[in-house]
């Protein structure tokens, strides 16, 4: 679904990506941890499409096409989900409508039928149960007064709505306390399956105890130094990032 | 940064869609403005001398007057002796229904949307048109007005109710108000009259079309509307004009007069020819607006200035009556070289008089966007208050958005609250939405949109999707 090929980028000329290779398959998890500054979010913006990162080399197909080539808008209407690490308020602009708008840009592109209020309406409310968002969040307007959990649910509830092929999960798991945690990794897990994939980027591992990655990727420098199964998350938790630095050095 | 400004552009750059020229005979006053000219246009009018005498004081002591210079707005020095001050669409004789109106004017309604035919029922707004000067159309007349309710133009007024208009006309902007209403109570030509009776609820809404044609003249109408005691009224007026190198003044004045226990509700969709994208052209709007509300009476006004090179208005309220109530709801953009300077007065002379004030001003382009109000509240308006709100939004880093709030108050029982935000359009924003599938125009629509809410859920249904559409905005769906 995903391939990523020697992916460099940089922001106001620092580059933070050096040369990344990372392929996903559809029905697979992946979670790239790292320290602060590794470059996490970075490599999660340049998927998205992200205006402030300059990609300076290499390539990134997603089912078949040149992802960098498209307009975010594009990469969403094509099924890249970004959940954002910081939801962006839209004052005066209600949930709903929001969804609605972006859902039925999604729809016409795929060329599939305009929802209507009352369809949209019944979709919405199914989806509500995924991660228990409370009605009332729907009608307010877009993340404004929500509390950092909010935020994060919301997130995952848009996702619900908008059913993506690949999503990118930014920090998901920062602000959030252990019940919130739990219902936010659950609506993850229950949207899984075998025709989309999902990428986790974390620098904790508790997350990863909710939901079940396929493949862990340690990303140290701007750089995947180090991937394998479950365990590896397990073994960051333990010993911290810096043995697999001390790694690479000795390697290198 | 890129595309973000690439989006913005390409929402400021809209092109003015109401800018064709009608084609039609048209009686036009040779241009220059004296004595005569007034004599004039009274007599093309067929008006009282009471009236005339009303016309030439105003006019005279117009003389006497100075072009205001306190605004923060730039425009070359006006020529009053080159514009002309009546035209007029030829018609031969009194119009008795609307098959007589002249089928080039039918159509130029058409063309604006708006519907002169009685027949389309569905739409529920009784409308005005006027076209250059001159009222060319009411609609709805005989169901208004059997319930007493008059709604017609202003010269009409004067013929069929001179005893109406005697007493209010002047009598809230007296013609020595201001240099703009000086000059308008001297020129006016024709405008829309509405009474509301004691106690009746005008069951649809009022609207006046205003519309100017011809080139090098100036449109001075005049609006009187008067809900007597326990008396409601929903009022709309909506404003276009043809695209025209040369600018165009528009003077106008409106009176509000609600008597005991009356409500005044009064929105305006203004959208004059603003100027091409170099500034060249467009409507010099220099409006005064003001209402009188009685003793538990209250007025709104709630605009949406799109259009006009320069706007320059302050619809106020004079809270006379013990517990009166006056509003103000405002959206005003500016782009490329338009600039705008507007806002409101509230006037608290009653006791537990209140009001409230909600500003946005939207820039874009090298557009200048000033909100100028003033808030007073005098040694026996004991218990009053005030709240007022005035946010900016920036659509790029070429324009300006300036506040000029100024509060006197005169006794220790009242409360006046203002607050004031100024924010730019976020990167992050638009990112988001993007992010969710939306364009770039459609993002920038939808946050400029969710800025104006609360002033647009203000406005009747009709115009708030109008006003929307103005502004390249979708209406936020009735899901929620």
């Amino acid at each position: 679904m995903l391939e990523v090929r020697n992916l460099h980028a940089s922001v106001n000329g620092n580059e933070i990506l050096h040369g990344i290779n990372l392929k996903v398959n559809a029905g697979e998890i992946h979670a790239i941890m790292g320290p602060n500054g590794s470059g996490k979010s970075t490599f999660a913006g340049v998927l998205a499409g992200r205006d402030a990162y300059e990609v300076t080399e290499g390539q990134v197909l997603y089912q078949g096409k040149d992802l960098l080539d498209m307009q975010p808008e594009e990469r969403a209407r094509e099924g890249v989900f970004l959940a954002f690490q910081y939801p962006v308020e839209i004052p005066g602009v209600t949930n709903t409508y929001f969804l609605k708008a972006g859902l039925n840009a999604i729809r016409k592109h795929r060329g599939l039928e305009l929802l209507d209020a009352v369809d949209f309406l019944a979709l919405v409310k199914d989806k509500m149960k995924l991660v228990e968002m409370d009605q009332s969040l729907l009608n307010r307007p877009v993340n404004e007064g929500f509390s950092g959990g909010e935020k994060k649910r919301n997130e995952i509830f848009q996702m619900a709505v908008l059913e993506p092929k690949l999503s990118i999960l930014d920090e998901t798991d920062s602000g959030l306390d252990i019940d919130a945690l739990r219902i936010v990794a659950d609506g993850v897990n229950k949207l899984r399956s075998k025709e989309n994939a999902t990428i986790i980027v974390t620098h904790y591992q508790r997350l990863l105890n909710y939901i079940v990655p396929d493949f862990v990727h340690v990303l140290v420098d701007g750089k995947i130094v180090k991937s394998g199964g479950k365990e590896l998350a397990l073994l960051l938790e333990e010993r911290g990032y810096d043995w697999v630095r001390e790694e690479t050095e000795a390697v290198a | 940064m890129a595309t973000e400004n690439n989006d913005i552009e390409v929402l400021t750059n809209k092109e003015y869609k109401y800018g064709f020229i009608t084609d039609i005979e048209m009686d036009i006053a040779p241009p220059g403005l004296n004595e005569d000219v007034i004599r004039l246009i009274s007599k093309k009018k067929n008006e009282p001398d009471w009236l005339l005498e009303w016309r030439l004081k105003a006019y005279r002591h117009w003389l006497t007057m100075e072009e205001p210079k306190w605004h923060n707005v730039q425009y070359p020095p006006i020529d009053y002796q080159a514009a002309s001050y009546y035209a007029a669409p030829k018609q031969k004789k009194q119009l008795s229904s609307l098959d007589e109106v002249d089928p080039e004017l039918l159509k130029t309604y058409e063309k604006l949307g708006i519907s002169l035919d009685e027949q389309k029922r569905l739409t529920g707004v009784a409308v005005d048109a006027v076209f250059d000067s001159v009222s060319v159309a009411t609609t709805f007349k005989k169901t208004l007005g059997e319930m007493g309710i008059i709604f017609c133009s202003f010269s009409e007024a004067v013929h069929n109710h001179p005893e109406l208009v005697k007493k209010y006309l002047g009598s809230v902007v007296p013609y020595t108000d201001n240099f703009f209403a000086s000059l308008n109570s001297a020129v006016f030509s024709d405008g829309s009259f509405c009474f509301i009776p004691k106690g009746v609820r005008c069951p649809m809404e009022l609207s006046t079309y205003f519309r100017i044609n011809a080139a090098e003249t100036g449109q001075f109408e005049r609006t009187l509307i008067v809900a007597e005691e326990g008396a409601y009224v929903s009022y709309l007026e909506g404003c276009t004009a043809p695209m025209r190198d040369t600018n165009q003044l528009h003077a106008a004045v409106v009176e509000l007069v609600a008597l005991d226990n009356a409500q005044i509700k009064y929105s305006t969709v203004q959208n004059w020819y603003p100027g091409d994208k170099e500034g060249k052209g467009g409507i010099y709007n220099f409006v005064t607006k003001r209402g009188k509300a009685m003793t538990n009476a209250k007025i709104s006004w709630t605009q949406v200035e799109t259009g006009s090179a320069i706007t320059w208005k302050y619809p106020s309220c004079i809270l006379q009556g013990d517990n009166s109530v006056g509003e103000f709801y405002s959206v005003a953009v500016t782009n490329h070289y338009q600039q705008a300077d507007t806002g409101t007065k509230m006037i608290h002379i009653g006791k537990n008089t209140k009001s409230t004030i909600v500003s946005k001003g939207i820039s874009g382009g090298f557009g200048q966007n000033s909100y100028r109000g003033l808030v007073k509240i005098a040694k026996g308006a004991t218990g009053s208050r005030n709240f007022s709100q005035c946010d900016s939004l920036l659509l790029g880093d070429k324009c300006g958005a300036h506040t000029f709030p100024y509060i006197e108050v005169k006794n220790t029982s009242s409360k006046v609250e203002h607050e004031a935000s100024t924010s730019k359009i976020g990167e992050d924003q638009i990112f988001y939405c993007k992010q969710r599938g939306l364009s770039g125009e459609d993002a920038v629509n939808m946050i400029v949109n969710g800025f104006c809410k609360e002033v647009f859920r203000e406005l009747p249904m009709e115009f708030a999707v109008e006003a929307q559409k103005l502004l390249g905005v979708s209406l936020e769906g009735s899901v929620g």
